[in-house]
């Protein structure tokens, strides 16, 4: 962990705090949807370090476009976790005015430029936004999430492609969790490496331990750094775990063992951190405590928020359609 | 037919391109993308060896360079994706789909992305894309690279379709196109580009709105409703019938999405009987829209049903006289008119 002494306190507690809230926040979505208020979502317990080692370098004025599975995406990029859970609820107030819901969540104030259904479907949009960057001559930055199952869609090797040959501001960012629903990477990924791929598409592909937000963070500096300067795409394969189901109701232990659990659980990205805080001298357990409170105080209002706020008024069926449509 | 006098004859093609430059010129955020767009990729030497599949984007590069105008690799999906990113963060973006058979590449870019993005996310992205495409028979060309299928894309909702009918429409639909801030789909008629119109283009950049219908020509005693080529059908079997002593109204939607009801409705409430001529394929097409429309809301006017006139369900043969039979002709529609008003 030498490598990483040169991150300031301010830093590792932004990392720190934005993964448990991501944790939190998952926690608070199950309850949610336990609690019949929505059908179930994509739980992002287990990838909290991959979002929030790359967004940590990221502007608001930069974009993330994600997945079925964004809750993290989105609290990296700093969307507020009110409207995030009003939006799951499918109330008015929710970032996308309850019409999008837990896959859809966009809020282009911060640069949340969608989390989309379709796998693959995001991967050639946000090359797009990386072309618009580039014709604009302004030095933003594109970041696509995906998983490993994603990596078999043709959307990411065209894409890829396309940000080969223009040079384009793009991270592309796979979080191999291991599974696409119950098909393990193994079975489904030719020559075993997604990162490999990018030598057919003149990019460096990286793999780095997607389960260690420090690991995440060295990664994303270089990245952004590097499509920030115009050098180009990188693509990125986090190595990380789903700790639930596909989504909500299947049990994983359907297709995995309780062991391969155990082991990824015991290398927890936020359990390490908090080695890494406490070991370091950056945190006292005392202020651990009290940041664990304070997160989880912002997830019970965002609760609160979103299940005292309104659903849309029947009006809204029809409306943003079209901007115009006489 | 005598020309007029000071009437500004172009092509379709040239329109097209005329339309592409003049919105080039005004708004720096336009830029064009697609396969052979330019053509010769970024060889110095080979600059605008293409000019975009059927030449409509011949010239551009020239004026407003490789940035503005991309060569695209072969990958539909991944070109037509990049537009909605870039339409949905500052830029205008014209993709050209070389032929429409071709969206079942690139469906879901235009289908789950451009046409939901808007709706899905609350309306607070606009996607201002344009997509252009190459649609229709008659040209020797098989299954693949004949159809039109403009009906899939009026099915959903967050897209709109043009079909323009000839060079003054399809310069005025472009620029409307362009600056509209919803995902549009213009569909070009590749018949169209070999015909010769007397109709008078301007020389300076102009809108015809989208969601309007014309009435090129107005009549009492049928309606015919023509989009895109069949327009030209249509217009061509009015005069038939006049030599028969019938006044035909022909209305050309230009636009299906929105699609101008009122024109519709206004017409066959006036004529009481109406045929629809629609070269996409018959079920769930224009034309059945158009007959459901008339029945629900104009039926105490009918004094005949309302007629549609598609193409037989079956793929685009090759072999021209099998081609000759799918897409609808004059002789056809003057059938149908007289079956109707006799």
């Amino acid at each position: 962990m030498t490598t990483h002494s040169n991150l300031n306190t301010e830093t590792l507690l932004w990392l720190h705090e934005t993964m448990l809230t991501i944790r939190r926040f998952e926690e608070q979505s199950k309850r949610e949807a336990d609690a019949g208020k929505l059908r179930g979502i994509h739980s992002s317990i287990g990838q909290e370090a991959v979002p929030t080692g790359i967004c940590a370098h990221l502007r608001d004025d930069d974009y993330v476009l994600g997945t079925h599975r964004s809750h993290h995406h989105c609290i990296a990029k700093g969307v507020d976790l009110n409207e995030m859970m009003a939006e799951l609820l499918g109330k008015a107030t929710g970032t996308n005015k309850g019409k999008g819901g837990t896959m859809h969540i966009a809020d282009m104030t911060k640069g949340m430029l969608g989390a989309n259904g379709v796998v693959g479907s995001n991967i050639p949009v946000a090359t797009g936004v990386a072309l618009s960057a580039k014709i604009r001559e302004t030095d933003q930055v594109s970041v696509v999430f995906f998983g490993d199952g994603a990596s078999s869609q043709g959307s990411l090797h065209e894409s890829m492609n396309l940000a080969g040959i223009w040079k384009l501001p793009i991270l592309f960012v796979c979080e191999n969790n291991r599974y696409a629903e119950s098909t393990p990477f193994e079975y489904s990924v030719a020559g075993g490496s997604v990162a490999n791929r990018a030598a057919g598409y003149a990019m460096p592909g990286v793999v780095v331990d997607g389960q260690s937000a420090l690991e995440m963070f060295e990664v994303g500096k270089e990245a952004v750094a590097r499509a920030r300067a115009g050098e180009g795409p990188t693509l990125i394969e986090a190595q990380t775990y789903r700790y639930m189901g596909h989504m909500g109701a299947d049990d994983p232990l359907g297709y995995r063992t309780q062991e391969e659990e155990d082991y990824y659980e015991g290398r927890d990205c936020i359990k390490r951190m908090e080695e890494h805080l406490l070991d370091g001298g950056f945190a006292t357990e005392e202020e651990l405590k009290a940041m664990n409170e304070r997160v989880v105080e912002a997830v019970s209002k965002a609760s609160e928020f979103a299940n005292d706020s309104p659903f849309p008024d029947p009006s809204e069926l029809t409306t943003d359609v079209y901007v115009s449509y006489p | 037919m005598v020309q007029a006098k000071n009437v500004r004859q172009l092509s379709y093609i040239q329109a097209v391109n005329e339309a592409l430059r003049l919105e080039m010129e005004r708004d720096p955020s336009v830029i064009i993308m697609g396969e052979d767009i330019a053509g010769g990729g970024e060889r110095e030497e080979f600059q605008d060896a293409w000019g975009g599949p059927m030449r409509m984007t011949k010239g551009l590069v020239g004026d407003f360079g490789r940035n503005r105008v991309r060569d695209t690799p072969i990958a539909e999906a991944g070109f037509i994706g990049a537009g909605v990113g870039a339409a949905a963060t500052g830029l205008r973006p014209v993709v050209d789909l070389m032929y429409v058979g071709f969206f079942g590449v690139c469906g879901d870019q235009i289908l789950n992305n451009a046409a939901k993005i808007h709706y899905m996310f609350g309306g607070k992205v606009n996607v201002p894309l344009t997509i252009m495409t190459g649609i229709g028979a008659g040209t020797n060309s098989a299954a693949q690279h004949s159809e039109t299928v403009y009906s899939v894309f009026t099915h959903y909702p967050g897209l709109k379709v043009v079909v323009p009918s000839n060079p003054y429409n399809v310069k005025g639909l472009y620029a409307a196109a362009i600056r509209d801030d919803d995902p549009v789909i213009i569909c070009n008629n590749r018949q169209l580009m070999g015909l010769r119109f007397d109709v008078d283009v301007p020389e300076n950049d102009y809108i015809v709105p989208i969601g309007k219908a014309d009435i090129p020509i107005e009549g009492s005693d049928i309606t015919l409703v023509g989009m895109s080529y069949t327009t030209r059908i249509c217009i061509d079997a009015a005069r038939d019938l006049e030599a028969r002593g019938y006044s035909a109204e022909v209305v050309d939607l230009l636009s299906l999405s929105p699609m101008d009801e009122e024109a519709i409705l206004e017409s066959v409430k006036k004529t009481r009987k109406i045929v629809i001529v629609d070269e996409d394929y018959p079920r769930c097409s224009i034309a059945a829209d158009v007959a459901a429309l008339v029945a629900e809301q104009a039926f105490d006017y009918l004094d005949a049903p309302p007629k549609r006139l598609n193409p037989p369900h079956t793929s685009v043969p090759y072999s021209q006289p099998l081609e000759a039979l799918f897409v609808p002709n004059k002789d056809q529609v003057v059938e149908a008119a007289l079956e109707a008003l006799e």
